[in-house]
């Protein structure tokens, strides 16, 4: 049974991406007890799927690393994983919430050598790539992944490949006797930090998303470019694995559109300016990256990223939102629509094209269990009558990830002080 | 002083506002956000007719160019698909728009003299509005009878009839046109009723928007 010591003094944090994981560390390094919770077996998120961040093109396992020292180095952090939230009671200053836990059946003895996944034969779809590749049962979600375990798929649960993994385990960490449960945590304050979901882009009809299989999202094109993505960071199209030299980027797929999302997701546009540099990357001789817009949100800070991408002769700008995409006879994606400047129409045929799709809050058209004011697109509000329950990151808007650690930092002061007054230490 | 002359000194410069005020759903137009998928979901994709794709409509009419729009052929193209309202994401009723600047070019005299969609809606409405049904056999006499510009044309009329022989034997037998409508055909009970509730609409919208009953 797991053991969750928490009172009214303590802070809840749901979401144990970029933003929960602030949100947490914020609190708990002010001193304050801090649970954190998180759906899927590791910490990290959406951002630890990015291949590189704008604008400075680092890697996000950096900024991941120095988040997971933080955290390794707080016993105030209780970091519980494969948690979900099925139930709030309670008002602010004395909440309390149901957990679910689903089993990892791997206990802390693992080392993570890896000898459970070369047992296990069965094979499953890869989450962290977006499914764009398979990964076996036994499996570890990340190089990157904290808590550095394994996980058994509940597929395999009850079939000779479980007792394969736990016969190939040295260490005695495979449990397959660990069921689900439920504990209740108390706490003074919830920073719901739930995140974000790329927008299902088969929504988007004449742009092909599903029935043509060089039309792919933004999200998917970042596990293409990673090194420890589905192709190794080489940008393969997925229909015949050729080398994707002429790259179209669709932008507000999705976004600033009454049919699908009503906001303007932000992020796209300097996603999709970043995403020429892999291409170039990818293809320094000859790669090509095509933008059409309907006109590029690189905001404040970012507007000379954009000029910079302007000046790069591989990179050309078309001002026009594409009306439809059709497959001409060599699997080649063709974009369909008039050019505002000019109003001249084109059809043109590129290797492959990314859908900047836009961001979606993952709170949307989900209970959550407590009542929220939300949004007309589902973000949540920062409204007095959600009590102490705060919204962090994109949960509450479309935000980059540098926005997302501010709104997370901001939660967590709000969060701080209930619990402060809590404990009387603050009036 | 024309109708035509009338409106442009009203709205002075300001063709948004003439169009916000006079054009059917005209007060959409301001929310058109140039991104093209109007244009680009047309399927009169390429047509020479079509002279100024609907994006660029709005932003003529932004843009205060009134006798270029109003007597474009463009709108009068229009085949009512739907296509740009469905994919519009700002929803403009892209269709409705472009029938509504039809119907006031043609109220001002300044829709193209040959126009064969402003020909046939004439047809059509004069037919309908008479009796208060449509005659399908006097409309199709009177589409085949008449040439680009809207003049009886006998040899025309006789050689388009003689090529739709085989329909019009079908639907003979179909039941669905009958030789006798040609003595005027059924038609509404209350005939003056109609032509009084038409008056009637046409004053309340003449003077709604300002115009005067011609």
């Amino acid at each position: 049974m797991t053991d969750v010591v928490a009172t009214n003094e303590t802070i809840l944090v749901v979401g144990g991406g970029i933003s929960g994981m602030t949100a947490a560390l914020e609190a708990a390094e002010t001193g304050k007890q801090v649970v954190l919770l998180e759906k899927n077996p590791a910490l990290g998120g959406r951002t630890a799927q990015l291949y590189r961040y704008f604008p400075k093109m680092c890697h996000p396992i950096c900024g991941l690393e120095i988040n997971l020292r933080r955290l390794k180095a707080n016993p105030r952090v209780l970091v519980l994983t494969q948690a979900e939230v099925t139930g709030i009671s309670g008002s602010a200053g004395d909440y309390t919430a149901t957990v679910k836990l689903a089993p990892r059946y791997v206990n802390e003895n693992c080392t993570a050598c890896g000898a459970c996944a070369e047992a296990v034969k069965t094979e499953v779809d890869n989450p962290f790539n977006y499914n764009l590749g398979k990964m076996k049962a036994a499996y570890i979600p990340s190089a990157m992944a904290y808590p550095q375990r394994y996980v058994l798929h509940p597929s395999i649960i009850g079939t000779p490949d479980a007792e394969a993994a736990k016969a190939a385990c040295k260490y005695g960490a495979i449990d397959l006797e660990q069921k689900e449960e439920s504990v209740e945590i108390k706490a003074g304050a919830v920073v719901w930090a739930t995140g974000w979901q790329p927008y299902d882009a088969a929504k988007i009809q004449p742009y092909g998303y599903g029935r043509y299989k060089n039309v792919i999202t933004s999200v998917e094109f970042e596990r293409l470019a990673d090194p420890h993505g589905p192709t190794g960071g080489k940008i393969l199209r997925p229909s015949d694995g050729k080398e994707a030299k002429n790259v179209a980027f669709i932008q507000c797929a999705g976004s600033r559109d009454e049919n699908h999302l009503r906001h303007c997701s932000r992020f796209c546009c300097m996603a999709s300016l970043k995403q020429t540099h892999y291409v170039r990357e990818n293809s320094p001789e000859d790669g090509k990256s095509t933008i059409y817009y309907i006109d590029i949100r690189a905001i404040d800070r970012f507007e000379d990223f954009y000029q910079k991408v302007r000046d790069d002769a591989s990179v050309s700008f078309i001002k026009s939102k594409v009306a439809r995409i059709s497959e001409d006879d060599n699997g080649n994606p063709v974009c369909w629509g008039v050019n505002t400047e000019g109003y001249k129409r084109y059809s043109n045929a590129h290797d492959l094209v990314v859908l900047a799709v836009g961001m979606e809050p993952s709170v949307k058209g989900v209970a959550i269990p407590a009542s929220i004011v939300a949004d007309s697109s589902g973000f949540i509000e920062a409204d007095p009558a959600n009590g102490a329950i705060f919204g962090a990151g994109c949960a509450t808007n479309a935000l980059d990830v540098n926005r997302a650690v501010q709104s997370a930092t901001a939660a967590a002061l709000r969060a701080i002080q209930v619990v402060n007054k809590v404990a009387r230490a603050e009036v | 002083m024309s109708a035509n002359q009338e409106m442009a000194v009203r709205y002075k410069n300001n063709f948004l506002k003439e169009v916000e005020q006079q054009v059917e759903m005209g007060e959409w137009v301001k929310m058109c956000m140039q991104c093209g998928v109007c244009s680009g979901s047309c399927p009169t994709n390429f047509h020479p007719g079509w002279e100024h794709p609907p994006q660029e409509i709005f932003m003529m009419i932004r843009a205060g160019k009134r006798e270029e729009v109003l007597s474009s052929p463009s709108m009068w193209m229009c085949t009512s698909c739907y296509n740009c309202i469905v994919r519009c994401p700002r929803k403009l009723p892209i269709t409705h728009i472009m029938h509504g600047l039809a119907e006031y070019a043609y109220e001002l005299g300044l829709a193209p003299k040959v126009q064969p969609t402003k020909n046939l809606s004439k047809l059509f409405w004069e037919n309908a509005t008479k009796t208060g049904r449509i005659n399908e056999l006097t409309f199709s006499l009177g589409m085949y009878f008449k040439d680009a510009e809207g003049k009886i044309n006998i040899g025309q009329g006789i050689k388009k009839g003689l090529e739709m022989q085989k329909v019009a034997l079908g639907l003979l037998k179909a039941k669905r046109l009958n030789l006798f409508e040609i003595f005027g055909g059924h038609k509404c009970k209350d005939q003056k009723g109609i032509h009084a509730m038409l008056a009637k609409a046409y004053a309340l919208e003449s003077k709604r928007k300002g115009r005067h009953v011609g």
